[in-house]
């Protein structure tokens, strides 16, 4: 297999939806994805028709354009959060407020913060390899690829 | 992240000085605000929930966090359906941790000073908001009723944010609040129906359907329907008409003209000419079985309200009992109205299992073994082929009667050609 191309520094810069700071390799979803009836209890994608199905979300950051679908899926987000079957950061396209609920719910309850950082449709494509995901209180979001400090 | 600005009490509670469970919900709201850019919140008059149906233990870690912490509603709050039928023990078919989980949440609820009245249809009996107010209603159906029929303002509240905005009486000023997300941005014109498919249910249905795939989440504008909001039916047909709407496509506001509250001007809008066989179309992708044998019907998604007892009441009259059982959702006030008005008397005697606090797609009510099922509801026929594993047909009511008492199919298409 040829390695991923890394994303490079300085990387991608966007804004904050839910503060939070984590790495992980990323996984691309090609459509939109329902947490609720599409992603399992063991964190893989569930929903037969997803692009993605049978892949796992469980440590990864996941980009996608954004969530779909049902208010429910704030719910199954923070349940993944506290049974540690989450992905580790979402980089999404738009502002999705479903899944933001979901992270602020799991913060309150369990200390865990999900970051989610909302970047340029076009250049969160270009993500790929391991990246180090910062979404500052501030409002200012980074992406960044490799092992960095 | 964008400037917001919070007055003085909300800051207040967002520091903590009404206590924990109101500075818990405060840090929702403004998390959800700050996300989405919103400058300002806004204060809601009356709350619909539906966080009280069970996902699993951390919507209940949360609803009891909010109950330890001294959480109550700030202002008057409904509660959508739960996982169970509180009046009917034993009808749902849950297991012992889910039935636990379930009751547990919706006991949380209450114990925040929500309106145990457990219906996805609020505003048939009491809870009306006034024209403009603004609002905070979750559940995709009641959504649409209360911004289109009624002329309230709410954006698509769900899990989670519904409660917040009940204990700290605010949400973002962001979406469906604004005058400017509220305008149509395109027409379904409807002037070529003939007049008497409009007296069907199951044509409300269909067109919802038609609404949800044109609109997807735009705000559309319905012109050339018949009706008028004090007939005590054209409730019911919008009911149906944005139930299935924002099942099939997520709408949450949509315009009759003519017949809903709002003004709306659709000059220079882009318009789609609606046609009886487009309608027969819509009809035929809402069911995946072909026209035979069903083993049983299900009514009442949005839940049944009195006037839709009284019809079917007519539609049974003294006629035979039902060959395949009839499972019509309501809520306990509409039953409890129906009950008074005599409605329930028929019905019972052709074998109707009414229920309640709940609905059929949701839970595991209908008997094991059913595998096709008749509904005049768009939003079931949506919903239960992925929930339930089933096959429907959609049909009028009178059709559905006819059918449960022959145990097939039967139609009456004249009004469909």
């Amino acid at each position: 297999m040829t390695p991923a191309p890394e994303t490079p520094a300085p990387g991608l810069y966007g804004r904050t939806l839910h503060v939070g700071e984590a790495r992980g390799a990323v996984l691309h979803l090609d459509e939109p994805l329902s947490f609720w009836g599409g992603v399992g209890e063991d964190g893989t994608v569930v929903d037969v028709h997803h692009p993605q199905h049978g892949q796992s979300l469980t440590g990864r950051v996941v980009v996608m354009r954004s969530g779909r679908g049902s208010s429910s899926s704030a719910a199954v987000l923070a349940q993944r959060l506290q049974d540690g079957t989450a992905p580790a950061a979402l980089v999404l396209a738009s502002c999705d407020t479903i899944l933001v609920v979901g992270a602020l719910v799991a913060a309150e309850l369990y200390d865990v913060h999900l970051p989610i950082v909302q970047a340029d449709p076009e250049a969160i494509t270009t993500l790929a390899g391991h990246v180090h995901v910062t979404a500052r209180l501030s409002g200012e979001a980074l992406v960044r690829g490799g092992a960095c400090a | 992240m964008t400037a917001l600005r919070l007055t003085g009490d909300e800051q207040a509670m967002l520091d903590g000085e009404a206590g924990e469970a109101v500075a818990i919900a405060m840090r929702l709201v403004v998390g959800v605000a700050r996300a989405g850019g919103a400058r300002e919140l806004l204060p809601v008059g009356s709350v619909h929930v539906d966080g009280c149906l069970y996902h699993g233990p951390a919507g209940l870690d949360l609803a009891e966090r909010l109950v330890k912490s001294g959480g109550e509603v700030a202002v008057r709050t409904t509660l959508n359906v739960g996982s169970l039928d509180l009046l009917h023990p034993g009808l749902v078919r849950a297991d012992t941790a889910l039935a636990d989980g379930a009751r547990r949440l919706m006991d949380a609820y209450v114990a925040l000073g929500c309106e145990p009245t457990w219906t996805c249809a609020p505003y048939q009996l009491s809870h009306r908001p006034a024209f403009g107010t603004h609002v905070a209603w979750a559940e995709s159906n009641a959504i649409a009723f209360v911004n289109s029929v009624l002329g309230a303002r709410t954006d698509r509240y769900g899990d989670f944010l519904d409660i917040a905005a009940a204990l700290t009486g605010r949400v973002p000023a962001a979406g469906l609040h604004l005058d400017s997300e509220r305008r149509p941005v395109l027409v379904l014109d409807c002037s070529t129906v003939r007049a008497d498919l409009w007296e069907q249910h199951a044509a409300w249905a269909a067109l919802g359907m038609l609404l949800g795939e044109k609109a997807g989440t735009r705000v559309a504008a319905l012109t050339g329907l018949p009706g008028s909001l004090d007939d005590g039916v054209t409730e019911d047909r919008l009911k149906a008409l944005g139930a299935t709407a924002a099942s099939a496509g997520g709408v949450a506001l949509f315009h009759v003209v003519g017949v809903t509250p709002e003004e709306v001007t659709t000059d220079g809008l882009p318009t789609h000419a609606v046609t009886t066989a487009d309608l027969l179309a819509a009809r035929g992708r809402l069911s995946t079985a072909a026209d035979g044998l069903i083993d049983a019907v299900s009514l009442g998604t949005p839940h049944f309200s009195v006037t839709e007892f009284a019809a079917l009441a007519r539609e049974v009259g003294e006629g035979p009992r039902f060959a395949v059982p009839v499972y019509v959702s309501t809520s306990r006030a509409v039953l409890a109205e129906a009950t008074r008005l005599g409605l329930l008397a028929p019905l019972e005697a052709a074998g109707a299992r009414i229920v309640t606090d709940t609905c059929t797609y949701l839970t595991p009510v209908l008997d094991p073994g059913v595998r096709t099922v008749m509904t005049s509801s768009g939003k079931w026929a949506w919903y239960a082929p992925n929930n339930l594993g089933i096959d429907t047909v959609l049909g009028s009511l009178a059709e559905c009667v006819a059918s449960a008492c022959a145990g097939e199919v039967v139609r009456d298409d004249d009004a469909w050609s």
